[in-house]
């Protein structure tokens, strides 16, 4: 059976908390919900790039909304991990114009470079592959996205290169 | 050489600076309209202009605007869907990640015109780098005294701020878009109400996609009457098409509307031609949700005109013969694509997306694809091509939103133009096992094997 339960350190610091207000103030008083998907993404970020039930009810509480208001958000959008993934996160796009450009063939490659399965990080945590749907960038095709950034126009070399470069830990992930 | 109306200054170094866009030209527009003109007058210059939606439904902007409720009383807004997510289409993000300031003037003269003081652009959550582009952008014009309170000493007021979705190809249908706005699942809303009369928590709002927005500056500052000078009958103005699959130069093309497809597809000024010098097998002129068209019939209407790229002439005889403008992702295969697995690709995105509010969407969209898969792994019944008809007739028209349509629409036209490759992949399952992903036999070979073996 798999597994649904995670336990994560909550770590909602003052500047994570600035952040959360400062994009409620883009909504009518009574209206905080609507900062809901946007603070998400936030608190995402700073905690290791998922969200365990625990702090999806801590969302809940400062946006003074139910906790199955944030379960039913969390659940619906493809963006919001509910269980810790690889700390880079190869999410490849599989959508008909990456594919004629060869994104299968990639992904293969990078499953089989990495030693994984889609879907699994790897045993050190630091690698995942994931196929995902239309990326927008059909025209730069075959790409993935990493972290808040598109890599497009890859080739099994450039694999070979950002794998490096993540090792060495020279990518930045999030443009803050 | 095509004019260029929104991306003349893409060259223009710093352009994606405040201070390099105003020193252009930039924001004329919104002088223009809060100083000599009034929100009336501005909406008669979009009508004028016979602007249609960019998003892919093209329906006339200046319309739209002119339903929305003024008399309520209520708070009025704009929304712009940059929810870019429809296949083959990448042109806002494009437009967004260089010309932050040109959506943000045509956000500030249309909010203007609809008398809307609190405005949001909707980008989809995937397009992060770009959000943090339009907020930094946002945030200049606000202290350039372009947002926020009294405008140009105008009395007018206006509050923008860019919102990212999460990873929801239905949150680009309007209603959706709405729900999400409010914090909620995309799930869309049956209309009437439309959004003019009840949209964001209850309040009258237009929602207009990027580029529908950012030509709004142009017909501003040169008028209606010029914009509609430009194209052909009722397709006015430029469009950007995006381009993609196996083209020599795939990419975001501005476009005059009435340019032959064929010039667009093979002079070196576009396209030029097939990136494998293969031969053409397909296109799909609108983003995924169209139909697709072989070969035989893209160059040229059936009445032997050339095809243009116009809303009328890409539609040229319906689904028979005829696709859809849409949102301009111009997808090209060539002879080695295979088009079922394109197709089964095409449903798994459909199923994957759909939000699961109607039956017919969410059971059918599971079905097709699951079909469709088994057919391109050669398990395929003889059955299941008129199955899959039947499938996608009874998701066609019967859902809340569009995600239907746009779900059934790729494999009814599938069947219709490539029945053969179906058939094939049916009655030949050995001859399709080892093969790699997409590729697929030249479709005159698949044809004559069918025929052949019918006869």
């Amino acid at each position: 059976m798999e597994k649904t339960h995670y336990k994560q350190e909550i770590n909602m610091t003052p500047e994570l908390m600035a952040r959360i207000e400062e994009l409620c103030s883009h909504y009518p008083a009574d209206k905080r919900k609507s900062a809901l998907l946007p603070v998400l993404h936030d608190v995402q970020d700073a905690h290791d790039n998922w969200l365990s039930i625990e702090l999806q009810d801590k969302v809940a509480d400062i946006l003074q909304i139910l906790p199955i208001e944030v379960y039913e958000v969390v659940t619906f959008y493809t963006m919001y991990n509910r269980r810790p993934i690889g700390k880079y996160m190869f999410e490849f796009c599989q959508t008909s114009s990456c594919c004629l450009r060869g994104t299968e063939d990639l992904m293969d490659y990078t499953c089989e470079k990495l030693g994984v399965k889609i879907g699994e990080p790897t045993a050190d945590g630091l690698f995942e592959v994931r196929g995902v749907e239309c990326l927008g960038a059909c025209g730069y095709a075959p790409m993935m996205q990493l972290g808040d950034f598109y890599k497009e126009n890859l080739t099994k070399d450039k694999i070979d290169q950002i794998i490096d470069d993540c090792r060495d830990n020279k990518i930045i992930l999030h443009d803050k | 050489m095509s004019k260029k109306i929104l991306l003349d200054q893409i060259n223009v170094p710093g352009i994606r600076t405040y201070e390099v866009y105003r020193k252009e030209g930039g924001y004329a527009s919104v002088e223009k309209a809060i100083k000599a003109m009034t929100p009336d007058e501005v909406v008669e210059e979009v009508k004028k202009s016979g602007l249609r939606g960019r998003g892919g439904a093209g329906f006339p902007a200046g319309m739209k605007w002119s339903f929305i409720d003024k008399k309520s009383g209520k708070p009025r807004h704009l929304v712009c869907n940059a929810d870019e997510s429809e296949p083959g289409t990448f042109k806002d993000r494009y437009l967004m990640e260089f010309l932050p300031h040109l959506l943000i003037e045509g956000m500030i003269t249309s909010s203007f015109a609809l008398g809307a003081n609190l405005s949001y652009i909707y980008i989809r959550g995937e397009y992060m780098w770009v959000y943090k582009i339009l907020e930094r952008a946002i945030a200049e014009a606000k202290a350039a005294g372009w947002l926020g309170k009294n405008i140009l000493g105008s009395g007018y007021d206006l509050e923008l701020h860019v919102h990212c979705g999460a990873g929801a190809y239905i949150c680009g249908e309007e209603t959706a878009l709405i729900e999400s706005l409010e914090g909620k699942r995309g799930n869309p809303r049956i209309k009437p109400p439309f959004p003019a009369v009840s949209g964001l928590w209850a309040n009258p709002t237009v929602v207009n996609n990027v580029e529908t927005i950012a030509s709004v500056p142009w017909i501003v500052n040169n008028s209606g009457d010029d914009y509609a000078k430009i194209g052909v009958g009722r397709s006015t103005g430029t469009k950007l098409i995006s381009a993609s699959g196996h083209v020599k130069n795939p990419g975001v093309y501005e476009i005059e509307l009435g340019l032959t497809v064929d010039e667009f597809m093979n002079s070196d000024e576009y396209l030029g031609g097939m990136y494998s010098d293969r031969p053409l097998k397909a296109l799909i002129p609108g983003g995924s949700s169209v139909p697709i068209l072989p070969a035989d019939l893209i160059y040229k209407t059936t009445n032997g005109e050339d095809r243009l790229m116009t809303y009328e002439s890409l539609s040229d005889g319906g689904f028979a013969t005829g696709s859809m403008l849409g949102s301009g992702g111009f997808i090209v295969y060539d002879d080695t694509a295979c088009i079922v697995r394109n197709t089964w690709n095409f449903s798994r995105f459909y199923h994957h997306e759909s939000c699961g509010q109607c039956t017919p969407c969410r059971e059918g969209t599971g079905w097709l694809e699951k079909v469709l898969w088994r057919i391109e792994n050669g398990q395929g019944r003889e059955e299941d091509i008129d199955l899959l008809w039947s499938i996608q007739s009874k998701i066609e028209g019967n859902t809340i939103c569009p995600l239907g349509d746009a779900a059934s629409w790729p494999v009814a036209a599938a069947i219709r133009h490539f029945r053969e490759e179906f058939e094939y992949h049916i009655r030949f399952p050995e001859k399709i096992k080892n093969r790699n992903h997409f590729v697929a036999e030249p479709f005159s070979q698949v044809k004559h094997l069918v025929t052949k073996q019918t006869v």
